[in-house]
C-alpha cells in the first residue's frame, strides 16, 4: 500500500468525526447506569444524547416509576439549548416501537423474501465469523465493505479496520452533502461540516437557496432562524415551492428547478460589475480575483431571468440586498446538495458569493469551529491494509477527498472490478431509500457472501439481509462519545436510561463478541463500554463519573471569528480563497462555475422534487408510533391550477409514473398554490416495502423508488436525484 | 391573583409540531388525540403567498360556554390563574362542553371524560412553563400573567399587533397571536 492511499484512509478516518400511558413496556430501569440521577418522587433524570438524527441534541431522560416518560433537552447542552426537535421529543416512541427487531435473525429463503429462523447471538456470530473468515482466506479482508450511518457505527467500523478491509463509507457524502463539502473546500480550503459551521444567529441577512429550514428540523440551525427572524434579519428565500421558510421571507425566489447556478452567477456578475464586494477581504485573502471577475461579469441578470424565470430587476435587488448586510449575509450552503449533477460547482458558487460578502470566517457568517479534543483509544495499530479503497478506482472522480463513494462499492459490487467485493456490512442506513436506483442496489446484493444489518427495526435494507442483529435503541445504551465541531468545545456522553425490552444488544457489545470470534480480540481490550469511555475521559483529565453526572463536559472557551482573533488559514494550493481554482484547470474542470443547461420534463411530465418533515428522519422514523400519530404518510403537492387541469382535488389517491416506467404506490393529492407547476413535491422516506414493518408498509409513495435516474458528479461521485421526472396516474 | 395567557408569535413558528409532541408525552395524551394543534393559512396566488402558522389549544377564556353548559361542574374554572379545567372523576362524559367550545379544543378520551389543555397547570404550579412553551424549539411561545403590566406577555401584547381567534364568539380568548 502506498503511502498516498495510507493517507486517504486516514483522513477518512478523521472524518467521521402514545406515549407511554398507551403502550405496554417491559423495560426496567438501570439504577446502576445512572448512579448520580437526580431522584424527585421516583423519578430518575439520565442525561445523554439524540439519535432521532445525527444532530446529537444533548438530552434528559425522565424515567418514573422505572418506565421512560418523556426526554427534553439538555439544558446545559449548547446544540438543543435545552429544547429538542419533534423528533427528539417523540424519541420515547423509538424505546416502546411494538415492531422493533426482538432477536437475531438468519434468513431462511431466497434474499429479500424476509423468512427468517430466530437464533442466538452466538449462533448469528459463528455465522457471520465464518463466513467473513472464509472470504478473508479466499478474497482478501478488503472484500468486506462496511456502509455505517451514525456515531453508533464507530465500533463496527473499528471493528472492520481491525479485520483489515479499507472500504467503509456512507450515503452522507455521495447522496448527500459530499458536492457542499467538495465545493468549499475548493474554494476556502475547508469543508462546512456538521454541525454546519453557519453562524445563523448573528446573520443579518439570510439567503436559503432550497433549504427549507424549520421542515428540515436541524436543532441548532431552526433556533438560530429563529432568533435572526426575531432580530429582524433580512430572509431571502429561493426555492421553487413557497417553504414555511418562505414565509417568513423579505424577498421570495420562485426559481425554475435546475436553473441556481444562473441565478448565482448574475448574483456575482451584479456586485462584480457594480464593486460591492468587500474588497479589502479580497485583496486579503482571495487569489484569481481578476480572472473570476472577468468570466462571472458576463452573466446579465437578463441573460438570468431566460433561465430561472426571475425578474432582472428582482436579481439585481436581492444582490444589493446581500451587500448591504455583508460580512454578515450568509448565503446558507444547504446540505442535501446532490441534485443535478454540477452540484460540486454548484457549491462552490455559493462559497464565492459568501467570499465575495466576505462572510467566511466572520460573524454573522461562517464561524470556525473547533472541537474539544479527547485522545482516541489507545488501539493497537490496525493490520497494514494490502489493497486501496475501490470506491474511486484511478481517481475517476479526482476531488472526491476525505470520504467514499457510497455508489461506488455498490458499483464495484456489482462488476468484480477493481477486485472483488463479497461481504457488506449495514449499519443504521436503510440503503433502499438512501442510494438511488434500487435495482441496481438489489444487483449489487445478489453478488454478495454475506450481508450484515445491524438496525433498531426490520428496516427495509434489513429484509434482504442473511444476518440481522437487532440493536438497543439510543434510550438503552451507551455509545461513542460526540465531541461536534462547534461554536464552543464540548463533550457529550450516550447513556442508558432503561433496559431493552427483548434481546436486543448495544453495538459496542457486537463489535467486541464478533472480534473475539474473529480472533481480533486483541483489539478489543477493554472489559465493556464502561471502561472504554472511562479510559478516553481520563486521557482527557475526565473521567466517566464526572461525565455521567450531567451528561456534557465544557471546554474552554476561545475565539471563533477572524476578527476577534483566529488567525485565517486556507488550505488551498495557494494558500487564499480561491476565486479562479488552478487545480479544477488542471484536471479539466471550469476553474470559474459556468452554467449548464438541464434537461427540462416532458410535456405533461413533472419534476420530482423532495423533501423533509419536521416531525421524521430519512426512512427511519415512520414506525415511531408518537410519530407516526402525527405524520403517517406523505402527499403528493401539486400546484392547484395542475390539479385542477388533471381533475385532481386535495385527498384524492393517485401513483406516480416516472421517465422509466415505474410506478409509485398510492399517494394523496395536496393541491396547493405553494409550488410551481413545473414540479412537484413530497416528503422523504415513505412507501416503505418491508413487510415486517406493517405500520409503515405501502404509507404513502417513495421518493428513492422513482429515482431511477441520477447524474454523477464529475468533480466527486455525488449521485444527483433531482433529475426524474413524473407523470400521474388516476387510475388506482 | 394572576390571569393566565399565551402570547404566540406566528413570525418565529414554523409549524414543527413540535409543541404537541412535547403535549402528548407530558400528559400521556392518548394516540389519535390531541390538547394542541397547527392551523396553517395561505392565502395568494402563487407566488405570491402570505401565510400565518399558528399553535392552537383551548384558549382558557373568560367568558366560557364550556364551563356554563357543564351539568355536573367538571369543567370549571381553577382558582388560580383563571385556567379552565375539566375534573375528570366528576365528568360523565356527555360531550355539551365538546359541543360549546368555538374552537374545537375538547376532545373525550378514551377513558370516557371530557379532555383538553390544562395549561400545564401541574408544572405552572411548580414553577415551571407549560410542556410545549419549554420545549419550542423557536421561542416563539411565551407564557405568563396577562393582569401584570409588566410581564412579558403583557409587554410583547403592548409593543406588537396581534389578533385572537374568533374574536366574535364573545368568549373573550386568553391566547393572542403575534403578526
Ligand atoms: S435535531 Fe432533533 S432528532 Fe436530531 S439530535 Fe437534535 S433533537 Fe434529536
Ligand atoms: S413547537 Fe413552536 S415552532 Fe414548532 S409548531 Fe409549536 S409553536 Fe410552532
Ligand atoms: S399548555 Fe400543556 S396541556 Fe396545554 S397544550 Fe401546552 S403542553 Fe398541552
Amino acid at each position: 500500500m502506498n503511502s498516498l492511499s495510507r493517507r486517504k484512509f486516514l483522513k477518512i478516518s478523521g472524518a467521521t468525526i402514545a406515549t407511554a400511558a398507551v403502550l405496554a413496556s417491559s423495560a426496567k430501569s438501570i439504577v446502576n447506569a445512572a448512579e448520580n440521577v437526580t431522584k424527585k418522587n421516583g423519578l430518575q433524570i439520565i442525561p445523554s444524547y439524540c439519535d432521532l438524527c445525527f444532530w446529537k441534541c444533548g438530552l434528559l431522560a425522565y424515567v418514573k416509576d422505572g418506565k421512560l416518560w418523556k426526554v427534553e433537552g439538555n439544558p446545559k447542552d449548547p446544540l438543543s439549548n435545552g429544547r429538542l426537535c419533534p423528533r427528539g421529543t417523540g424519541g420515547v416512541g423509538a424505546h416502546y416501537d411494538t415492531e422493533r427487531l426482538k432477536s437475531p435473525l438468519i434468513r431462511k429463503n431466497l434474499r429479500g423474501e424476509e423468512k427468517w429462523v430466530e437464533v442466538t447471538w452466538n449462533e448469528a456470530f459463528d455465522y457471520i465469523a465464518d463466513k467473513m473468515n472464509k472470504m478473508k482466506a479466499t478474497y482478501g479482508p478488503e472484500a468486506m465493505a462496511l456502509f455505517s450511518h451514525g456515531i453508533g457505527g464507530n465500533f463496527i467500523k473499528h471493528l472492520l479496520r481491525a479485520f483489515g478491509s479499507p472500504n467503509e463509507t456512507a450515503p452522507s457524502f455521495a447522496q448527500c452533502r459530499g458536492p457542499r463539502e467538495v465545493g468549499f473546500e475548493l474554494t476556502f480550503g475547508d469543508v462546512v461540516g456538521s454541525p454546519e459551521r453557519t453562524d445563523i444567529e448573528n446573520a443579518k441577512c439570510i439567503v436559503l437557496i432550497g433549504s427549507h429550514l424549520g421542515e428540515n428540523m436541524h436543532n441548532t440551525q431552526v433556533q438560530e432562524f429563529s432568533h435572526a427572524v426575531e432580530k429582524g434579519a433580512s430572509i431571502i428565500v429561493v426555492d421553487p415551492r413557497f417553504s414555511v421558510a418562505a414565509s417568513k421571507a423579505k424577498y421570495y425566489l420562485p426559481i425554475k428547478p435546475g436553473t441556481d447556478m444562473a441565478l448565482l452567477l448574475a448574483w456575482m456578475s451584479v456586485i462584480v460589475n457594480e464593486k460591492l464586494y468587500d474588497a479589502d477581504y479580497i485583496s486579503k485573502y482571495g487569489n484569481g480575483f481578476e480572472q473570476f471577475a472577468a468570466e462571472v461579469s458576463q452573466y446579465t441578470p437578463e441573460w438570468a431571468y431566460i433561465e430561472t424565470g426571475i425578474d432582472p430587476e428582482l436579481i439585481r435587488e436581492t444582490a444589493r440586498e446581500m451587500v448591504r448586510y455583508k460580512p454578515a449575509t450568509l448565503i446558507h450552503p444547504g446540505r442535501h446538495a446532490t441534485w443535478y449533477g454540477d452540484d460540486a460547482q454548484r457549491s462552490r458558487a455559493i462559497a464565492l458569493l459568501n467570499a465575495l460578502m466576505g462572510s467566511w470566517g466572520r460573524k454573522g457568517g461562517f464561524y470556525v469551529p473547533y472541537s474539544y479534543s479527547i485522545p482516541k483509544y489507545p488501539y493497537p495499530s490496525y493490520p497494514e491494509l494490502m489493497k486501496e479503497p475501490l470506491d474511486n478506482p484511478n481517481g475517476k472522480y479526482p476531488f472526491a477527498t476525505g470520504e467514499q463513494i457510497s455508489t461506488g462499492i455498490r458499483e464495484a459490487t456489482i462488476t468484480g472490478q477493481p477486485y472483488p467485493i463479497k461481504g457488506w456490512f449495514i449499519y443504521g442506513t436503510n440503503l433502499m431509500q438512501a442510494l438511488p436506483n434500487r435495482d441496481e442496489t438489489i444487483k449489487a446484493l445478489q453478488n454478495l457472501d454475506l450481508m450484515v444489518v445491524v438496525d433498531v427495526i426490520p428496516s427495509e435494507i434489513a429484509g434482504w439481509a442473511d444476518v440481522v442483529l437487532p440493536e438497543s435503541v439510543y434510550l438503552e445504551r451507551y455509545d461513542d462519545l460526540n465531541a461536534s465541531p462547534f461554536r464552543e468545545g464540548f463533550v457529550g456522553i450516550r447513556q442508558p436510561a432503561v433496559e431493552e425490552p427483548n434481546d436486543q444488544k448495544p453495538n459496542w457489545w457486537m463489535a467486541k463478541k464478533l472480534g473475539e470470534k474473529l480472533g481480533l480480540g486483541a483489539y478489543f481490550p477493554w472489559k465493556d463500554i464502561e471502561e472504554y469511555l472511562d479510559i478516553r475521559l481520563k486521557l482527557a483529565g475526565h473521567s466517566l463519573t464526572e461525565i455521567k453526572k450531567e451528561g456534557i463536559i465544557k471546554g474552554p472557551k476561545k475565539p471563533i471569528y477572524y476578527d476577534n482573533g483566529v488567525e485565517p488559514e486556507f488550505l488551498t494550493p495557494s494558500g487564499k480563497i480561491e476565486f479562479y481554482s488552478t487545480q479544477l484547470a488542471k484536471a479539466g474542470f471550469d476553474p470559474v462555475p459556468r452554467y449548464t443547461k438541464h434537461p427540462e420534463p416532458p410535456v405533461g411530465y413533472f419534476r420530482l422534487l423532495y423533501g423533509r418533515a419536521p416531525v421524521h428522519t430519512f426512512s427511519k422514523t415512520q414506525s415511531n408510533p408518537i410519530l407516526a400519530d402525527l405524520m403517517s404518510e406523505n402527499e403528493i403537492w401539486v400546484n392547484a391550477d395542475l390539479a385542477e387541469k388533471y381533475g385532481m382535488k386535495t385527498g384524492d389517491r393517485i401513483k406516480l409514473k416516472n421517465q422509466d416506467g415505474v410506478i409509485s404506490d398510492p399517494i394523496k393529492v395536496r393541491a396547493t398554490e405553494r409550488i410551481r407547476q413545473d414540479c412537484v413535491y413530497m416528503v422523504h422516506g415513505f412507501g416503505q416495502k418491508s413487510r415486517q414493518l406493517r405500520s409503515t408498509y405501502k404509507k404513502g409513495a417513495s421518493d428513492a423508488e422513482l429515482v431511477t435516474k441520477y447524474n454523477t458528479d464529475p468533480l466527486m461521485g455525488g449521485t444527483a436525484m433531482n433529475v426524474n421526472f413524473v407523470t400521474f396516474e388516476m387510475e388506482v | 391573583m394572576p390571569r393566565y395567557g399565551m402570547v404566540i408569535d406566528t413570525r418565529k413558528c414554523v409549524g414543527c409540531q413540535d409543541c404537541v409532541i412535547a403535549c402528548k408525552t407530558e400528559n400521556n395524551v392518548p394516540v389519535g388525540y390531541n390538547r394542541d394543534w397547527i392551523v396553517t393559512e395561505s392565502h395568494g396566488k402563487y407566488p405570491n403567498i402570505q401565510m400565518e402558522i399558528r399553535t392552537e389549544r383551548c384558549n382558557h377564556c373568560s367568558e366560557t360556554p364550556c364551563v356554563s353548559c357543564c351539568p355536573t361542574g367538571a369543567s370549571h374554572i381553577h382558582d388560580v390563574g383563571g385556567v379552565v379545567l375539566i375534573t375528570h372523576e366528576v365528568c360523565i362524559g356527555c360531550k355539551a362542553c365538546v359541543q360549546a367550545c368555538p374552537y374545537d379544543a375538547r376532545f373525550i378520551h378514551p377513558d370516557g371524560y371530557a379532555d383538553k389543555c390544562t395549561f400545564c397547570i401541574h408544572r405552572v404550579e411548580e414553577g415551571l412553563k407549560p410542556a410545549c412553551v419549554e420545549v419550542c424549539p423557536t421561542y416563539c411561545m411565551y407564557f405568563g400573567d396577562l393582569d401584570d403590566p409588566n410581564s412579558e406577555v403583557s409587554i410583547l401584547l403592548q409593543s406588537r399587533k396581534w389578533h385572537v381567534n374568533l374574536p366574535d364568539a364573545g368568549t373573550q380568548p386568553n391566547i393572542f397571536y403575534l403578526t
